[in-house]
């Protein structure tokens, strides 16, 4: 792990408010996209001469397209619910990371331009002129939320900060000012498929391994197809399914869920990417034209049922939108929800009885559960409410031996961002980053020395890859983040697995 | 910020990739992990040209499970796993290898 050179913060029993420390993360700024990052995103290269003007217009053009916005800007009455609720301002103590400073950091503006009183006694109404100061403010504190709308569950006018800084991040791009992390992703998807930046031959080599993988811990041929017309199901996952760990070992258990389910399905190297990181930045345009990849890809494989992997915003993107984003789809079976989520999936499968498990495969391990924001607030899973917390804890009870669940003001709806979303998975932003998960890792401290908790699952490749780096910086072990489809696959038994040796362990089980 | 590599100035992004990777010579990983305060050892060397072979072939570098793979057939399976991997690059393998070997940094949700 690298040197912290910032002050990690210590975890407590009990979460506790910061005294605040205005201007804490003033430093936190991600690398700035350069012309190359932004051309192909529709944006100017750099920092147009008439910012100024054409942000106004912009954010003019916003609040006519989105009268949510506007009712955003104009309801906060300033309560205070909000304070003490994001997690970054929890592990930064800087005010601007509280959500109501976040958010008046675009209504000062708002106001100025938009407002009566704002244009006239400007300084009565906490208005100001769009600066370069305030442009620059802008750029740091946007980039410091992770639009998990943690907030809004609490403010009583439902003021959803997240909707917030995705227009501040929309009016940026359209003046030249882009986030080089997010901007290059989108770019790599729009010229090679995938966020990773993965051709075809590489998908295909990785998908041979794992074959070979699976084959040798099972003795059975499960198949991870790639662009095979005519598969009755399309598998859109994030790219880091295929690249990192553990994200590789969900993947492993799709694999063999579908191969148990026995029905066709096959991966897309045109739609290999799950992630719509259109959405982070705000941008209509974008999140569209990534969205269509998907559908290009379902009609020229000609499948019948798209499924979705582990990726926490891909799923809002898909639940929520995929229909007037990519849609009609009309074309695919409707006996199937469309998108379904893998851990629909694989739930129905279990309550169908047609999975059947070893749940001493994952004793090594004691359970908790992360609930991915994107996943908890903003989507839904099944055909009951809250079925996107309960569908993958029974997915986790109906595979392991041992779970607990952290302190419940930490859960479901009320989950803490893993501290990466958002679009600031960046090393750039490494310190925002560890002290934004320091809400989700006390309460993960907290199970583990409660319940003794060793392992947390998750379902979203943002919070994986989050608390792989994270993690070491709070004294604990990057292998503790697990996917909630590798426990499947830890368990699945597999019809014709060679299973001697846990055969033998299950018969000593059954003698005692 | 460029850096310095048998008396030529070779250029680097923001986080220290080298924006070119067809000037890249083993004396680019040399420079890069005395930075870091690295010495490379042949067991670092081979994790470096597995790399640039692979991305050779493929434009990309290896996914971490490919990458273990070939490593715990070379070198014997208990070195076939990321716990090795970091020990030998502790700002982790597809970061730190991948800019020693001239690669571009892996992006997306890794």
């Amino acid at each position: 792990m690298a040197k912290a050179d910032f002050e990690v913060p210590l975890l407590k029993p009990y979460a506790e408010i910061p005294a605040l420390e205005p201007g804490a993360m003033a430093h936190s700024r991600p690398f700035v996209a350069k012309a190359d990052f932004q051309g192909p995103l529709g944006f100017p290269g750099e920092l147009v001469e008439d910012w100024q003007e054409r942000a106004i217009d912009k954010m003019g053009e916003l609040l006519g397209k989105y009268r949510s916005l506007r009712v955003y800007l104009d309801s906060c009455v300033k309560c205070g619910s909000c304070t003490d609720k994001c997690h970054y301002y929890l592990g930064t103590k800087d005010p601007n990371n509280m959500p109501v400073g976040r958010q008046d950091l675009m209504r000062k503006v708002y106001r100025r331009y938009f407002t009566l009183a704002g244009r006239f006694f400007p300084k009565l109404v906490g208005a100001s002129d769009f600066t370069r100061e305030v442009l620059d403010e802008w750029y740091s504190y946007f980039h410091q939320c992770s639009q998990c709308r943690r907030c809004s569950v609490f403010c009583p006018y439902g003021i959803d900060t997240a909707e917030i800084s995705m227009a501040a991040r929309e009016i940026m791009d359209s003046i030249g000012v882009g986030q080089k992390y997010c901007n290059e992703i989108i770019g790599k998807v729009y010229k090679i498929g995938n966020n990773l930046g993965l051709p075809g031959p590489a998908l295909r080599d990785t998908l041979e391994g794992l074959e070979e993988d699976v084959f040798d811990d099972t003795g059975v041929a499960v198949r991870y197809p790639i662009d095979e017309e005519g598969a009755e199901i399309l598998l859109v996952t994030p790219s880091a399914d295929f690249f990192a760990e553990p994200h590789v070992d969900g993947l492993i258990g799709y694999g063999k869920v579908f191969h148990e389910a026995g029905v066709s399905w096959t991966l897309s190297t045109h739609a290999s990417e799950a992630a719509n990181f259109g959405m982070f930045i705000g941008s209509y345009a974008n999140m569209r034209r990534l969205a269509q990849r998907i559908r290009e890809a379902a009609i020229a494989l000609k499948v019948k049922r798209i499924v979705f992997g582990e990726c926490g915003h891909a799923w809002r993107v898909a639940y929520s939108f995929l229909n007037t984003l990519a849609g009609p789809w009309d074309f695919l079976d409707p006996r199937y929800p469309v998108p379904q989520h893998i851990c629909e999936f694989t739930h129905d499968l279990i309550q169908q009885g047609k999975l059947r498990f070893d749940k001493s495969q994952n004793d090594d391990m004691v359970l908790t559960f992360h609930d991915s924001c994107n996943v908890a607030r903003a989507s839904r899973m099944g055909d009951r409410p809250g079925g996107q917390f309960e569908i993958p804890r029974a997915i986790i009870r109906a595979t392991c031996n041992h779970f607990f669940d952290m302190e419940e003001e930490t859960i479901r709806e009320r989950t803490f961002c893993c501290g990466g979303g958002g679009g600031l998975l960046t090393d750039d932003l490494m310190e925002l980053r560890v002290k934004g998960a320091m809400p989700r890792m006390q309460a993960l401290n907290n199970v583990m020395k409660e319940k003794g908790v060793t392992h947390m699952a998750a379902i979203c490749a943002i919070c994986k890859s989050q608390f792989t780096k994270v993690l070491p910086y709070y004294g604990m072990e990057m292998e503790q983040i697990v996917s909630v489809h590798q426990l499947v696959s830890n368990a699945l038994i597999l019809t014709g697995q060679d299973r001697d040796e846990e055969d033998e362990e299950e018969t000593s089980d059954e003698a005692a | 910020m460029p850096i310095d590599v048998n008396g030529k100035s070779l250029e680097t992004d923001e986080e220290g990739y080298l924006a070119n990777i067809n000037e890249w010579e083993p004396e680019v990983a040399v420079v890069m992990a005395k930075e870091d305060d690295l010495a490379l050892t042949d067991e670092h060397w081979d994790i470096i040209n597995f790399l640039r072979e692979y991305y050779d072939e493929y434009q990309i570098a290896p996914a971490v499970r490919v990458l273990t793979k070939a490593v715990g057939k070379k070198m014997g399976k208990d070195k076939g796993n990321s716990k090795y991997l970091y020990g030998l690059f502790p700002y982790g393998p597809a970061k730190q290898a991948c800019r020693y070997a001239g690669l571009p940094k892996p992006t997306g949700c890794v």
